[in-house]
This record gives C-alpha cells, structure tokens and sequence, in this order.
C-alpha cells in the first residue's frame, strides 16, 4: 500500500471508571499496552505520539498525563510527536498523526487521550479543581455571568433550535434513550449506566440549564483511550483489520463560544464532504460527540444528513438512529452512556464497529464507512473512516 | 446571598470594557479606520487589523437572541433558578454578549425580549447585565 494513506490499526481502552484509584498514567499504560497489542505491534515499533490537549496544568483532572511523559513513560523512541490544545478538536490529534504518517514523518504513532475528571473531584488535594475566582482569555466572557459550564453555552443554542425550528424536549431525549439503550450493551460502560432510562425518567429529571436536565450531559469519567495511527507503507507489520482515514477536517470561523451563529461543526461538515467522493448516503454509522445530547443533532445538520433545523425530526422516535436504524448512532452509548473519554471513544467505537467486534451491540451487516466527530462551540473535528 | 462573581483580570484590551459602568457606559472597542467593532475587545482590529483602536460608549440596549434558565447551582451558595442570555446589541453589528437578565422574573424572558443594560459593581469591576425594557 502506498504512503499516500493513514489508517487506524489499533484501539485500546483502560478500564473506564468513576473515582478511579488507578493513577492517569497506569491508566494510559493499560491502553496503549492493548492498542499496541491489538495492532500486533510491538512498543518498539512505535516512533509516533499524539495527544489533545496536552497535559492541563491549571485542572489536572481534565488532562492529567502529557505528550512528553508518555515518551518517557513508555520508552519511545519518538521521531515525531504532537500535543496541544489550539487544534480543531479532541479528534484532530488523530488526524495531525494521519499527516504526519502520510508524509513520512513516522510509521506508528499512538493517539492517546486521557481523562480523570471524576477521580479529581474526589482527590482534590493531588488534582486541584480550575480556580473560579479570578478569570482571563475566553472565559472571562461567560464564567462572570456564573454561565460556567459549556453546559450553559450550548442550551442556548438548544433553545434556539427550539424556538426557530419546534425542537421539543421530547425529540431531543432520543439522544440520552440511544446512547442508554447501547450503553446497556456495552461492556465499557458498565461503570457509567447500569439501568434502562425511560422517556418518562427523562422528562421529570433534575433540570441543569434549560432545556438540559441531568440525562442531556456526559459524566466525567476516569480512563484512558487509545488510537493508533499507520502509514500506508507499514500496514504490513499490522495484524489486525486496517480502517483507512478517508478524510478530516475541522474547521472554524470565529474561535468563540458566543460570537457566531452557529458553532464550528456547521462549518466542519461541508469542508469534510469537499475533501471526499464519500457522500452521506456512503455512512453506515455515525458516532457523534455528545457531551450535551444537543451536539449529535447539530451533526446530523452540518454533515447533511438532513437539512439545517431538521435534526431533532430526524431523531424523532429513535428508529432511525437505533442500531438496526438507517443511520446507528452512538452504538457504545456515546459520551452520555458510556462516560466522558472526550472525543477518542468516537474514533474507538466506529473501529470497533467496522471491524465487527461490536459483541452484543455491533450492528447489522457489514458496515464500511463510519463519521466519527468530536467538539462543540468553535471545536470541530469529523473523520471520515473506510474498510476498504 | 450569591458569591462574588469570577473576576476578569483587567489588561489593555479588556478594561474599558469592565470598568465602564464606573461611568454608566458599555464601551465597547471600534476601529476608527473601518468603522466596526471588536469583540471580544482587543487592540488590532479583527476586520482590517488597524491598531486604531479607541473605546466608545454604546447605546447600552439590545435583544435577547437566546437564553437559558439555568437551574443548576455551579457553585456554593449560587442561588438558582437564574438566566443567562445572549444579547444582540442594536447599534453593534455581529457582536453577542453572554450576560444574565435581572430584575424579572425567570419566566418573564423570552426570544427577542429588548433589553437595557445595568451594572453590578464588585471589587472594581462593573458586569454588565442587562434587564427587560417594559
């Protein structure tokens, strides 16, 4: 196979947990430790890291384990790495590894994104909570207004859609009942749903900020996950099924939460398509961010599976996204069931998908092409998967 | 008794805009080459890049574009139910501003309410709020 391409070669995922006691880089250990095995690679043929954000200094929950201390953690010899937060979104780590792989900048190269949120709360003295009292750069625009959740940023969008476009509450509760239904399925996710949500539950839950209630936002979550990106020209040291990455893209117009009309993924969408023969009607599965149940909706709009305010009809009743829908949404339970991995489990769960190795929750047929997304606000990234 | 607002730490760019309401006024930064705005406030104008940038009084009134009532107390002491809203304002194009609405009740808030500014003074910095024009 020619170096023109990059493919996904391998997955890992550390144990997923609440208040976990494992340290953020045992985790990141677990992961790549079965990325590497799944890929039958060895460490020693890695020569490649990538991360989002790099490790946060100012909140260690929300990024705890950095580029460079995975190099040394786990012995690499790299020849390229890459960390950073001022990227599209979580998935274009993934997507700097395909350019680099593509340009011969390294052969494999681990993605890795880990997440300690959860365990942070609870360990406040080692994992120090985000200071609240003083603010400067994007945040001194919303936290002052105690606007201090993302939260409170994309309700108002959601309420938008609501008031331009007749989304109802009950339209958008197919996001939460989806993602609940697989979750349920999903042996990762045990930690994180562990009952049946009904309509009823959704409708009467704690409200957060309108028109969210609790079941409408992602839980943070301890673990780490794993992607392993290949040249083209190595695909031949990899022992498991390669998923091309067809395309990306992430685009964005104004680097704000509250400036532009709409967020980035409405400008993501068309630049993914315009980089691809693909079309929408090529997607056998889509697994959309939804740290708030509204953002898997924006998707299905910017990427043209339906028109612009047409998303919450497209989801109505939950058929069409259901694992044996027209478009399967969020098989693993997305962020809202299966835990806050921020954006990697996206990346996980389509591979997982499109090599068949969804166990009780892999979908029907044999599905070759996969968008999988993360962000939301002035984030966006989409891949674009392939089984050729 | 709500706690103090997270404060902004002020810098060129940023003061007159959170200092204003010392004197009643929402500056906001507008290019005296090309005429608009930049917000959020910084000295290079983010539509020609001039540097002639002065900070000027607007007419402080707007719409509330969309909103959220948020009923979830972020942190100890925050009284809830409150709403956050983002204001367009009449005589600044393409410019949003994250605020709350005062002074009504939660449920008196709708899309495309009109709304004026006013000023909660904490610690030197005036917040710039906004309520229903009646």
């Amino acid at each position: 196979m020619a170096n023109t391409e990059a493919y996904i070669t391998g997955i890992g995922l550390s144990e997923v947990g609440v208040r976990l006691t494992r340290s953020p880089m045992g985790l990141t250990k677990d992961a790549i430790v079965q990325a590497v095995a799944d890929a039958g690679l060895t460490l020693a043929q890695i020569d490649g890291v990538a991360s989002y954000p790099g490790k946060s200094h100012g909140y260690l929950g929300f990024s705890p384990c950095g580029v460079d201390e995975v190099i040394e953690a786990m012995g690499i010899k790299a020849r390229w790495h890459f960390g950073g937060g001022e990227i599209p979104a979580q998935l274009s780590a993934i997507a700097e590894a395909a350019n680099a792989v593509k340009t011969g900048q390294a052969r494999h190269v681990i993605c890795f994104r880990t997440v300690y949120e959860a365990a942070a709360m609870s360990r406040p003295d080692e994992f120090p909570a985000l200071r609240r009292d003083t603010v400067e750069g994007y945040s001194q625009w919303t936290a002052p207004f105690f606007a201090t959740s993302a939260a409170c940023w994309v309700a108002q969008y959601a309420m938008r859609h609501m008031h331009r476009y007749g989304m109802t509450r009950e339209q958008l509760a197919q996001v939460a009942l989806n993602a609940n239904r697989n979750a349920l399925l999903n042996p990762n996710a045990r930690a994180i749903t562990k009952k049946p949500l009904t309509l009823d539950d959704y409708m009467t839950a704690r409200p957060i900020t309108s028109p969210f209630c609790l079941y409408d936002c992602d839980r943070f979550t301890d673990c780490s996950t794993v992607i392993i990106v290949s040249a083209g020209d190595a695909i031949d040291e990899v022992k498991s099924t390669p998923i091309r990455i067809a395309a990306t893209a992430g685009k964005v117009d104004r680097w704000s939460w509250d400036q532009p009309e709409w967020m980035a993924s409405y400008a993501t969408g068309p630049d993914l398509w315009a980089k691809t023969d693909y079309r929408p009607k090529d997607v056998d599965t889509v697994q959309f961010y939804d740290g708030f149940a509204f953002f898997p909706i924006t998707w299905l709009e910017a990427l043209g599976f339906c028109e612009v305010g047409e998303g919450h009809r497209f989801i109505e009743g939950g058929t069409r996204i259901a694992r044996d829908g027209e478009l399967p949404l969020n098989t693993g339970g997305g962020q809202i069931g299966a835990g806050r991995m921020h954006g990697f489990g996206f990346a996980h769960e389509a591979v997982t998908q499109l090599r068949g190795q969804g166990g009780e929750r892999q979908i029907p047929g044999d599905p070759r092409v996969a968008v999988a997304t993360s962000g939301g606000g002035p984030l966006a990234a989409a891949l674009l998967l392939a089984k050729d | 008794m709500n706690p103090p607002r997270p404060k902004p730490k002020l810098d060129a760019d940023n003061r007159a805009f959170w200092t204003g309401g010392a004197e009643g006024k929402l500056n906001m930064l507008k290019c005296s080459d090309c005429g608009q705005f930049t917000h959020p406030p910084r000295m290079i104008c983010r539509h020609c890049q001039s540097e002639a940038m002065a900070a000027v009084a607007v007419a402080g009134t707007g719409v509330i574009d969309t909103y959220t009532i948020n009923s979830q107390a972020w942190q100890p002491g925050l009284e809830v139910p409150f709403v956050i809203a983002r204001v367009k304002l009449d005589d600044v194009p393409d410019v949003i501003l994250t605020t709350n609405i005062v002074n009504c009740a939660v449920e008196e808030v709708g899309f495309d309410d009109k709304v004026r500014v006013v000023f909660d003074e904490q610690d030197g910095i005036w917040f710039p709020l906004f309520e229903k024009v009646r």
